[in-house]
């Protein structure tokens, strides 16, 4: 199975928790709401991916599995 | 009625009081059963009828979708309108509620809903009361439950999660997708939603049939549209064409353009400028349009007189799209903010020499991150200004004082500050 990012636009409050625990995949606009990286994520990010849903205090952020 | 107008013909005989003249052409729509009607569908299908309140989605395929969801539907008519250059709802509503109820029992029975809700703006009080007497008057036909929700003015609102989460007690603002209406809708339940023209344009399918509606219009986009004409033309106001008309004889029709042609808004603030040139040859349908970066929308079509500013009318409508977010996604709050503040500098001569790049980079990290489509509509609008009025823009970046914005403001931006959000 493989994952992308996917936020809840709504739920956001750009606190940028994700950006800088997953700068891999992660960017921040100009006003510090996360830009996510469509493509799905490695499986050797997939650890620090999943940590990174877990931490955003809005629970705005999760994993899609991406239908092959 | 091979000929125009369709929708607008003989209105007295559509509106409320008129049930008995309205019977004398449209039978009482059956009432739904507990599944969908293949004949309804068929004939909606075979009519080619795509959605009149934007997106163009074809309306078969919206009501196969609903009807193959377990649980038992509810019908969404969008009547909200809240796009301040349409008005073609708010005279259906006004002046043919019968063909409106039709159209909403029609698809009703279509997919098998057990409720019809007609979501109407709270200041179109003469909408209202036509809807309101119109259904009074059917008491003695056998019909679902039809109900009238107030939806607040604000441009959002009548997106139609916003749509749907107002009528299920929230406010008016669009929720998370997914899931979307169809398959988690009003109370919880499979929801068609369908602009208001659209399920007029139904009432006359299911009379007339598939065929008699493709008599008018293109092949690939078949039937009539009802365009609201504003701006610098000689008798703004509702009016209804085949698609694939010519502008420049819509236009024409409809008392000319006694301030000439600077650039054409197509489609109200969620459309896009085309310039003078192309509104010379362009064609009133979506294949002629979308290659010159607009589209029909909701119909709404707002001449810029040689006189005006376009700059000008796109910073001010801008400034009003961002009052109108509804203040959820980032993106969206402050992203509508920048590019608002970026043109209104441009309007005024004031911008930086790399204005345009500015508002470029803004747009790109704005477009297709909000919950909905709202903000990508500012950011379309932005850029067919920057490619319309290239000319222009290219004046006011070199400070040099614009001659046109001493004329009154032509695209207007109602004030919304008091309107909650229910």
């Amino acid at each position: 199975m493989r994952y992308r990012l996917k936020v809840d636009m709504i739920a956001c409050d750009g606190r940028g928790v994700c950006a800088e625990l997953l700068p891999e995949r992660i960017t921040l606009d100009d006003w510090g709401y996360p830009i996510l990286d469509p493509e799905p994520i490695d499986r050797a990010l997939l650890g620090h991916a999943r940590r990174t849903v877990t931490a955003c205090p809005k629970l705005a952020l999760w994993l899609e599995s991406v239908p092959r | 009625m091979t000929s125009l107008p369709r929708l607008l013909d003989d209105l007295a005989s559509h509106g409320a009081g008129a049930l008995g003249a309205h019977r004398r052409t449209y039978p009482v729509p059956p009432m739904p059963g507990r599944r969908p009607s293949e004949p309804i569908i068929a004939a909606i299908e075979r009519s080619g009828l795509r959605g009149r309140g934007g997106a163009a989605f074809p309306t078969a395929t919206k009501m196969r979708t609903v009807a193959a969801e377990s649980r038992r539907p509810v019908v969404l008519v969008n009547a909200s309108e809240g796009e301040p250059a349409s008005a073609k709802d708010k005279l259906l509503l006004s002046q043919a509620p019968h063909l409106v109820l039709d159209g909403a029992l029609m698809a009703a029975a279509a997919v098998g809903a057990d409720e019809v809700v007609i979501g109407i703006e709270t200041t179109s009080r003469t909408a209202r009361s036509s809807v309101e007497s119109a259904i009074a008057e059917r008491s003695a036909e056998p019909h679902v439950p039809v109900r009238i929700v107030g939806v607040p003015p604000r441009y959002v609102a009548g997106e139609e999660t916003a749509l749907v989460h107002l009528v299920n007690g929230g406010p008016a603002k669009p929720t998370h997708t997914p899931p979307r209406p169809f398959e988690k809708g009003v109370n919880g339940r499979p929801t068609l939603v369908n602009n208001c023209e659209t399920v007029a344009h139904i009432a006359q399918i299911a009379r007339f049939g598939g065929d008699w509606f493709r008599e008018l219009g293109l092949p690939d986009e078949p039937g009539t549209v009802l365009l609201t004409l504003g701006g610098g033309v000689g008798r703004p106001g509702v009016t209804e064409v085949a698609i694939g008309t010519r502008l420049t004889d819509v236009l024409a029709a409809a008392g000319g353009t006694p301030g000439g042609v600077g650039a054409v808004l197509i489609g109200g603030y969620y459309g896009s400028w085309i310039s003078a040139h192309d509104a010379e040859s362009v064609h009133l349908s979506n294949a002629d349009l979308r290659p010159r970066g607009a589209a029909l929308g909701c119909g709404a079509v707002v001449v810029l007189p040689t006189g005006a500013c376009g700059v000008r009318e796109t910073a001010r409508v801008l400034a009003w799209m961002a009052g109108e977010s509804a203040g959820q996604c980032g993106p969206c709050v402050y992203g509508l903010e920048s590019l608002a503040a970026g043109t209104a500098e441009l309007a005024a001569g004031r911008a930086p020499k790399d204005a345009i790049a500015w508002l470029e980079h803004w747009s790109g990290q704005i477009e297709g991150r909000g919950a909905c489509r709202f903000p990508d509509g500012a950011v379309r609008l932005l850029r067919s200004a920057v490619r319309v009025f290239a000319d222009d823009i290219e004046r006011h970046l070199r400070g040099s004082d614009c001659r046109k914005a001493k004329v009154r403001q032509l695209l207007v931006t109602p004030d919304t500050s008091g309107a909650g959000w229910r």
